[in-house]
């Protein structure tokens, strides 16, 4: 159930020159929060920039209720949040989505993330490897000066292959190659997605080729992240007979199975 | 202190009420505050049967608003008179349901549910911008107001309202014709229709194109044509268009609104329409006014 904290920034560290990892104490959303939620964040108490920005939790540490989120600078409101200073407050309203990634029916976990995509996958490969899967995390990105967390990720992982579109650092070619290869070896019991559309699509496409089960986590432009505007609509694939045309990424995302969209 | 309402014959405990389509169907915000402080709760825009609503992208921020093209989705009046209106009558607020269609018949059939239902009024929209066919369709000219209005009050015992389009060259007539029809209220304004182009793309971000324009940015437009309605009709006006607050709230007051609903700004935080409650008694106070309706259309023109 979501609710309204004004939380308290603890920590703020910048990981890229426009990417910025908060740590803010909000232990009532920490305790209720499952991997793939997200929060709302009003980055002023004016009326310009009007809305809400949906950003990913990237990490909860729940013995001190801290939750942790990694943001990209892309416009005027996210500008403003990065300017925030340590030991002042935020407004957000958290956890949302009841959609969000579950494991506990697998062993062979493939985590795959691209960009700054791979942020909400963070919590999810700790859980499962604490939970005592075998988490395998395949994260792309564009080049050498994009990469992030792979030390992070790599203490979360049993195995993390990282890869670079032009080479430049790690293995050169597209994660979901690598994917693929372990699918075909049988490795992979259920894979879990967070990136750009493209990549969604062809790991969408893989899984369902495949047969294996695969949740994707998604965005849409999002006005009231509560479930009233119906704003942030996805397209329900043709599959649940019953199903409405249309979902909303805040409620019964932001994590969907694979089968069950059309992106 | 009195801050109790009559609008169109619904008795509210304040003047505060939730607009159309930004607050569901009340569930989401039980979560938040008891729905029990609000006068008036208006619902979602509810149709015959369900409707899917548009494409996305349906929403878009722009300069202290934003453009949205939902296409009222709705579950349909079955669904709502199953499962949502049990909910809501358990908190002590008047329920408004927003009546949508997409011809005259779908309005009349739908308003003959809605007499059955056990709810404090209609409120019916001539004035979304974002389906193709009814609701604004009849809501630009005087004679397809007063049509559609006429023949749903035929049907219709309890209070009506019906909610006004601001994309017409003259409002106050728009109104005329509500009252004309034997409505019992006019509520305004629904969006402004507006467009926002990616100049890279060279396309409008919205999937419909154009939306609807909400928020502080259309509060003038909105308080000017709630004063101009309020002086045109009889009948009482439920004012709207960018409110976040108490004082917003009392400037469409005191422009002739009897009561008012929160829109966009229930979006932005959960909390605005019960603050905005505490925001009209804190101007009660300050102001020494004894009782709310005393302040209604009292602004004096220079």
């Amino acid at each position: 159930m979501s609710e309204l904290v004004f939380a308290e920034l603890v920590k703020k560290e910048q990981l890229k020159p426009d990417i910025f990892k908060f740590s803010v104490k909000a232990p009532s959303i920490v305790k209720e929060a499952k991997p793939g939620n997200f929060i709302e964040i009003r980055v002023t108490d004016q009326l310009d920039p009007f809305l809400r920005r949906p950003i990913s939790i990237y990490n909860l540490d729940r013995e001190n209720g801290i939750l942790e989120f990694i943001f990209q600078v892309k416009g005027k409101g996210t500008e403003l949040l990065a300017k925030r200073e340590e030991g002042k407050t935020i407004d957000i309203v958290g956890p949302i989505g009841y959609g969000t990634f579950k494991y506990d029916d697998y062993e062979n976990i493939a985590i795959i993330g691209g960009g700054i995509g791979v942020f909400p996958l963070y919590e999810l490969a700790k859980c499962a490897k604490a939970d005592y899967k075998n988490v395998t995390t395949y994260l792309g990105f564009r080049s050498k000066d994009f990469v992030v967390l792979e030390e992070e990720f790599a203490k979360v992982s049993d195995e993390l292959i990282l890869t670079t579109d032009d080479g430049s650092y790690a293995e050169k070619g597209f994660a979901i190659n690598y994917l693929e290869k372990d699918i075909e070896e049988g490795k992979v019991d259920a894979i879990y997605a967070c990136g750009p559309l493209p990549m969604l699509k062809a790991v969408q496409k893989l899984a369902l080729e495949k047969e294996i089960p695969c949740q994707i986590s998604l965005e849409e432009k999002m006005a009231c992240g509560l479930g009233v505007c119906l704003g942030c609509a996805v397209k329900t694939a043709k599959s649940p007979k019953d199903a409405p045309e249309y979902w909303h990424v805040c409620k019964a995302g932001p994590v969907f199975n694979a089968k069950d969209v059309e992106i | 202190m009195n801050t109790e309402v009559n609008l169109a014959g619904i008795k509210m405990k304040n003047p505060v009420t939730v607009a159309s389509g930004t607050f569901g169907y009340g569930r989401e915000f039980s979560n938040f505050f008891d729905l029990s402080k609000l006068g008036g709760i208006i619902t979602k825009g509810t149709a015959l049967k369900p409707w899917s609503g548009n494409k996305p992208s349906r929403v878009y921020e722009t300069a202290s608003g934003m453009l949205n093209s939902i296409g009222l989705q709705n579950p349909g009046i079955e669904y709502f008179a199953q499962n949502d209106l049990p909910f809501l009558r358990k908190f002590d607020t008047a329920i408004i349901v927003n009546a949508i269609g997409k011809s005259i018949e779908e309005y009349v059939e739908l308003c003959k549910v809605l007499n059955t239902l056990d709810i404090d009024g209609v409120e019916l929209n001539l004035s979304c911008p974002n389906v193709k066919a009814g609701c604004m369709a009849f809501g630009n000219t005087y004679e397809g107001v007063k049509q559609v209005t006429s023949e749903v009050r035929k049907v219709l015992d309890k209070p009506l309202i019906v909610k006004l389009t601001p994309n017409v060259t003259d409002i106050a007539s728009i109104a005329k014709a509500v009252e004309d029809a034997g409505a019992d209220g006019v509520s305004l304004i629904n969006t402004l229709l507006g467009m926002k182009i990616d100049i890279d793309k060279r396309r409008p971000v919205l999937a419909n194109n154009t939306g609807g324009l909400s928020g502080p940015a259309i509060r003038p437009v909105a308080v000017r044509m709630v004063y101009q309605v309020a002086q045109a009709v009889n009948i009482p006006v439920l004012g709207m268009g960018g409110i976040v607050n108490g004082d917003d709230a009392i400037e469409f007051m005191l422009a002739g609104a009897n009561a008012i609903s929160i829109g966009a700004g229930n979006f932005i935080n959960p909390y605005t329409s019960v603050d905005t409650v505490a925001g009209i008694e804190n101007y009660m106070k300050k102001h020494q006014i004894e009782d709310i309706n005393d302040i209604v259309g009292t602004v004096e023109m220079n």
